[in-house]
C-alpha cells in the first residue's frame, strides 16, 4: 500500500519536473494539459506493449519511423491527415456555437455520396479540371451541409437534440449509401463492373492534382482544408456572424436580448460543420479513392471529435492535431511489421489521448498544472442536456 | 428544457400556433386511409393469402383476401383522423383510435409485403420469434441506457460497453475454455457482464468524478473499446488459434414450449435471450416499485432535491451507472457466445446505437424501450424475410437496408414531437455537485 504512495509520490514529482524544466524552455502554457496528454497515452500504450512481451521503445521506434521516417512516410502521414482537418471542423465549429455536432459520421457519408455521384456524371469528363474540380468539392460540400443542416433545423423548429438527431441521421444516411452502393436491382451508383461494392470511378478531370505520389497520395485537397480552417478562424475570431456564433454558445438567453438571431445562428452553424465534413470527404473521393464505398470514413467522425478537443476546437491547432491523428494511423502498420505489436495499440493511445484531455483534472494533478483557464470540456460549459 | 430551448422558444419558434401535433397525426391517418381504400386496394392482387402459424408441411393458418384488410385498416385510419374533427364528446375517443391506428400499421405492412410477393403464404409466428431475437441487444442496451439516463447521466458509450463485455468474454472462453466447455462458457458470460461493469465505471468515474462532458466521456469508452477489443483479438483470441466454439444452446420453457403449433417456436430459446426478459421485468419492479428505484429516478430528474431529502446523488449514479453497465456486457455476450460463437472487431456493429434510439422511441421507460428494441428487430427480421419472399413494388423490390433504416425515421419524428413527443429525464447529462 504505502509502496504503491511511494510510487505515486515519485511519478507525481518526476511528472512536475517535468513540468517545471518545459515552463522555464518554453512558454507553452495552453498546450500543457494537451501535450501531457499525449505523453501519458504513450506511457499507457507502452505498458500495453511490455505487456505482451515486447520492448515498448523498439515498437515506438517503428511507429516513429512509420510516422515521419522519409519523405514518403511523411507525405503519406499528412494525406491520411487531411480528412480528419474537415471531421474535426465540423465538430469545432457547432461547438462554438453550444451544439453538440455527433453527426460527422453522417455528414461525411452523405457528401462522400454526392461528391462520387457528381464526379461521376457523364458530362463531367468533357468539362476542364478546373471546373470539374471544384465542382465536385462543391457537390460534396453541400451534400454535408444539408445532413448538418437538417438536425439545426430540427433543433430550432422542434427542440429535438441535436445529440440524439444526429445519431440517428448518421444511422438512416449509412442505411441509404449501403444500399446505393450494394444494390443491383436497380442500380442506383453501384459500378456494376466492379466485384466489389462501389460507385462508379469519378471523371479524370475531377480527380484532384496530386502533390506525393505516396501512399496513399498526397493530393491538392489539403491546402483546401488548410486554408478553410484559416477561414474558420477569420471567421471565429474577426467577423461579426463569428461573433454572434460565440455568444450563442456562451448564453442563448443573453443573445437572444441582444438581438442576435439564435435560430439562424444554430441553423448556420450546423450546416457550416457539415460542410466542413463534406469537403473533407470530397476530396477524400476526388482525390485518393476515386470511387465512393460506405466503409472509407468509418470512424473518421468520431475521431473528429477527439481531434478538436484535443486542438481546444482551435481551428488552427486542429492542422496539428489532425497531423498528429492521422500520422499515428499511418505509421502504425511498420508497428506491426518490425515489432509485431498490433495496429490496435495506437486506437487504444489515441482513447487515452481523448480521454486525459478531456479529464484535464487527472492530467493537472500528475503533472502540478495549475489551472488558467476553465477548460472548454468541462460539462457545465455545454449547454442543455440531451 | 434545455436553456436553449427556452431561448429558441422565446424567440417563437417552438411555440408556433396554429396545428396540434395530434390534428397533424389525424391528418396523415387520414390521407393514409384515403390512399390504401383508394389507390392501394385496388392495385394490389385480389388472391387469397396466407399466414402461417407453424413451419410446412401442412400448417395451421388463417387465410385472408388482402384488399379486404387493407380498407378494413384504411377505414380505421380514417375514423381515427374524423374523431379528431368530432364534436368534444365523441373526440376523446380520438386519442384511442389514433393508437390502434398506429398498431396497425404492422399488420398492415404484413398484409402488404405479402400480397406483392408471389409467395402464397408466409409462417408469421416465426416471424415474431426472430423479430424477438433480434431484439435481445437491443433491448438489453436500451435498459443499459435507462439506467443511465434515469439516474442522469447521458451513455453513448453503450456500443463500446457492450463491444468490450462481447470481446473480453470470448477471450476468456477461448483461452481458458477453448470454446467448448459449457461451465466455462458460463464464466465467460459472467466475465462479459463483469467487463461491461468495469467500462462503464471509466464512464462514471470520468463524468461523476472529473465532471467530464458525458457525451465526450461516452465516445472515449467507444474508442477505447474499439482499440482494445481488436488489440485482444490480434494478440490474444488469434493466437489461441481458436476461431469458433461451443455457444448457448436452445431450451424451451417448461409447459409453454408444450402448447400446440406456437410452444415450440416462441418458448424455445437461448439462455441470455430468456435473460433478456427478466431484465426488462426486473428494471422495471426496480425502478419503478422500490424506493431505490425512486431515487434512481429523482436523481435524474431534480438530483438537488434528492439530496435535500438526503438521497447520495453520487452513489446513487455510481451504482446505476455500473449496473448499466453490467446489463451491456451481456448484450455483448450475446452477440460472441449466443448468436454466433465468435469474435470479430466492431462485431457489435452500433447495436449500441440502435439501443439508444430504441431508448429514445421508449420515451425512457422500461417497457417503451423493449418495445422499441422490438420494432427495430422486427425492421431487420422483416427486411430478411421481405429479400426471402421476393416482395416486388411496381417491378422494384423493397431494400431490406430501407426497413432498417424506417425505425430510425420514426424515432427522428419522435424526438422532433411530431407524434406523441419524447422528452428526457430533466437532469441528465448535467454534472452534480454536491452543496457545499
Amino acid at each position: 500500500m504505502s509502496a504503491a504512495k511511494n510510487a505515486n509520490a515519485g511519478i507525481g514529482r518526476a511528472a512536475s519536473q517535468v513540468h517545471r524544466l518545459l515552463t522555464e524552455a518554453w512558454r507553452l502554457q495552453p498546450l500543457y494539459v494537451s501535450l501531457y496528454a499525449i505523453l501519458l497515452s504513450f506511457v499507457v500504450g507502452g505498458v500495453l506493449i511490455s505487456i505482451i512481451g515486447v520492448n515498448p521503445f523498439t515498437a515506438y521506434w517503428a511507429l516513429l519511423r512509420g510516422m515521419v521516417g522519409g519523405g514518403d512516410q511523411i507525405a503519406g502521414s499528412v494525406a491520411r491527415s487531411v480528412p480528419f482537418i474537415g471531421s474535426a471542423l465540423a465538430l469545432a465549429f457547432a461547438f462554438r456555437a453550444g451544439l453538440f455536432n455527433i453527426g460527422a459520421e453522417g455528414q461525411l457519408l452523405a457528401g462522400g455520396i454526392t461528391a462520387a455521384y457528381v464526379g461521376a456524371l457523364s458530362w463531367m469528363s468533357d468539362l476542364p479540371g478546373i471546373v470539374a474540380i471544384p465542382l465536385i468539392l462543391i457537390a460534396g460540400t453541400l451534400g454535408g451541409a444539408f445532413w448538418g443542416g437538417i438536425p439545426g433545423v430540427l433543433r430550432t423548429k422542434t427542440g429535438a437534440h441535436e445529440v440524439i438527431s444526429t445519431i440517428m441521421l448518421n444511422s438512416l444516411v449509412l442505411f441509404g449509401v449501403r444500399w446505393m452502393v450494394n444494390s443491383r436491382d436497380p442500380i442506383v451508383l453501384r459500378d456494376t463492373e466492379s466485384t466489389v461494392p462501389r460507385t462508379d470511378p469519378i471523371a479524370d478531370t475531377a480527380v484532384l492534382p496530386e502533390l506525393v505520389d505516396s501512399q496513399p497520395v498526397l493530393h491538392t485537397g489539403l491546402l483546401a482544408l488548410l486554408g478553410i480552417c484559416f477561414v474558420v478562424a477569420f471567421v471565429l475570431n474577426r467577423t461579426t456572424f463569428g461573433f454572434e456564433v460565440g455568444t450563442v454558445g456562451l448564453n442563448p438567453h443573453a443573445s437572444h436580448y441582444a438581438g442576435i438571431n439564435v435560430n439562424r445562428v444554430i441553423v448556420i452553424s450546423m450546416a457550416a460543420s457539415g460542410a466542413f465534413a463534406g469537403l473533407a470527404a470530397a476530396s477524400e473521393i476526388s482525390g485518393t479513392n476515386g470511387f465512393f464505398q460506405p466503409g472509407t470514413f468509418f470512424l473518421m467522425g468520431f475521431d473528429g471529435i477527439a481531434i478538436a478537443l484535443l486542438a481546444r476546437t482551435n481551428p488552427v491547432a486542429i492542422i496539428a492535431a489532425a497531423l498528429l491523428w492521422g500520422s499515428m494511423l499511418s505509421g502504425a502498420p511498420l508497428m506491426q511489421q518490425e515489432a509485431d505489436v498490433s495496429i490496435d495499440v495506437v486506437r487504444i493511445i489515441q482513447a487515452m489521448v481523448l480521454l486525459f484531455v478531456a479529464a484535464d483534472a487527472i492530467v493537472r494533478y500528475l503533472f502540478r498544472v495549475r489551472e488558467m483557464d476553465q477548460s472548454p470540456f468541462k460539462a457545465t460549459s455545454i449547454e442543455g442536456s440531451v | 428544457m434545455t436553456t436553449v430551448e427556452h431561448a429558441v422558444g422565446a424567440s417563437g419558434a417552438s411555440e408556433r400556433v396554429g396545428l396540434s401535433r395530434q390534428t397533424v397525426t389525424g391528418l396523415v391517418f387520414g390521407v393514409l386511409g384515403v390512399a390504401l381504400i383508394a389507390g392501394v386496394a385496388p392495385a394490389i392482387s385480389g388472391t387469397s393469402r396466407r399466414f402461417n402459424f407453424e413451419p410446412p408441411p401442412d400448417p395451421a393458418g388463417i387465410g385472408f383476401h388482402p384488399p379486404t384488410w387493407v380498407i378494413a385498416i384504411g377505414v380505421l385510419f380514417l375514423v381515427a383522423a374524423v374523431l379528431g374533427f368530432a364534436p368534444p364528446d365523441a373526440r376523446r375517443y380520438a386519442s384511442p383510435a389514433r393508437l390502434l391506428s398506429a398498431i396497425a400499421l404492422i399488420p398492415l405492412v404484413l398484409v402488404l409485403s405479402l400480397a406483392l410477393s408471389d409467395n402464397p403464404s408466409t409462417n408469421i409466428i416465426n416471424l415474431f420469434n426472430e423479430s424477438l431475437v433480434l431484439a435481445t441487444p437491443l433491448a438489453l442496451g436500451a435498459t443499459t441506457g435507462l439506467w443511465c439516463e434515469r439516474s442522469g447521466i447521458i451513455n453513448i458509450g453503450i456500443e463500446g460497453t457492450m463491444l468490450a463485455g462481447a470481446g473480453i468474454g470470448y477471450m476468456t472462453y477461448a483461452t481458458i475454455g477453448d470454446a467448448q466447455s459449457t461451465g466455462w462458457l458460463w464464466f465467460s458470460i459472467l466475465i462479459s457482464v463483469l467487463a461491461g461493469g468495469l467500462v462503464a465505471s471509466l464512464l462514471a468515474v470520468l463524468s461523476i468524478r472529473f465532471g467530464v462532458n458525458q457525451i465526450v466521456a461516452g465516445v472515449v469508452i467507444n474508442l477505447f473499446a474499439l482499440g482494445l477489443t481488436g488489440f485482444l483479438r490480434s494478440e490474444v483470441i488469434v493466437k489461441t488459434g481458436i476461431t469458433t466454439g461451443v455457444g448457448t444452446s436452445e431450451f424451451g420453457l417448461p409447459l409453454l414450449s408444450e402448447i400446440p403449433v406456437i410452444g415450440d417456436q416462441l418458448f424455445r430459446g437461448k439462455p441470455i435471450y430468456w435473460m433478456m426478459y427478466l431484465v426488462v421485468i426486473g428494471t422495471w419492479l426496480v425502478m419503478f416499485r422500490t424506493p431505490w428505484g425512486l431515487r434512481v429516478r429523482s436523481c435524474g430528474e431534480n438530483p438537488h432535491a434528492a439530496e435535500t431529502l438526503g438521497v447520495n446523488v453520487i452513489r446513487i449514479r455510481y451504482q446505476s451507472v455500473i449496473l448499466g453497465g453490467l446489463i451491456a456486457g451481456l448484450a455483448g455476450a450475446w452477440f460472441s457466445m449466443e448468436s454466433q460463437t465468435r469474435f470479430e472487431d466492431n462485431m457489435t456493429n452500433a447495436a449500441g446505437f440502435i439501443a439508444l434510439a430504441a431508448l429514445i422511441f421508449g420515451k425512457w421507460t422500461p417497457w417503451g424501450a423493449f418495445g422499441g428494441a422490438l420494432l427495430f428487430g422486427f425492421s431487420r427480421a422483416l427486411g430478411t424475410r421481405l429479400q426471402f419472399l421476393g416482395v416486388e413494388v411496381s417491378g422494384f423490390e423493397i431494400p431490406s437496408e430501407f426497413l432498417q433504416a424506417l425505425p430510425f425515421v420514426v424515432t427522428l419524428v419522435v424526438v422532433a414531437g411530431a407524434v406523441g413527443r419524447s422528452i428526457p429525464p430533466a437532469a441528465a447529462g448535467q454534472p452534480f455537485q454536491r452543496s457545499k
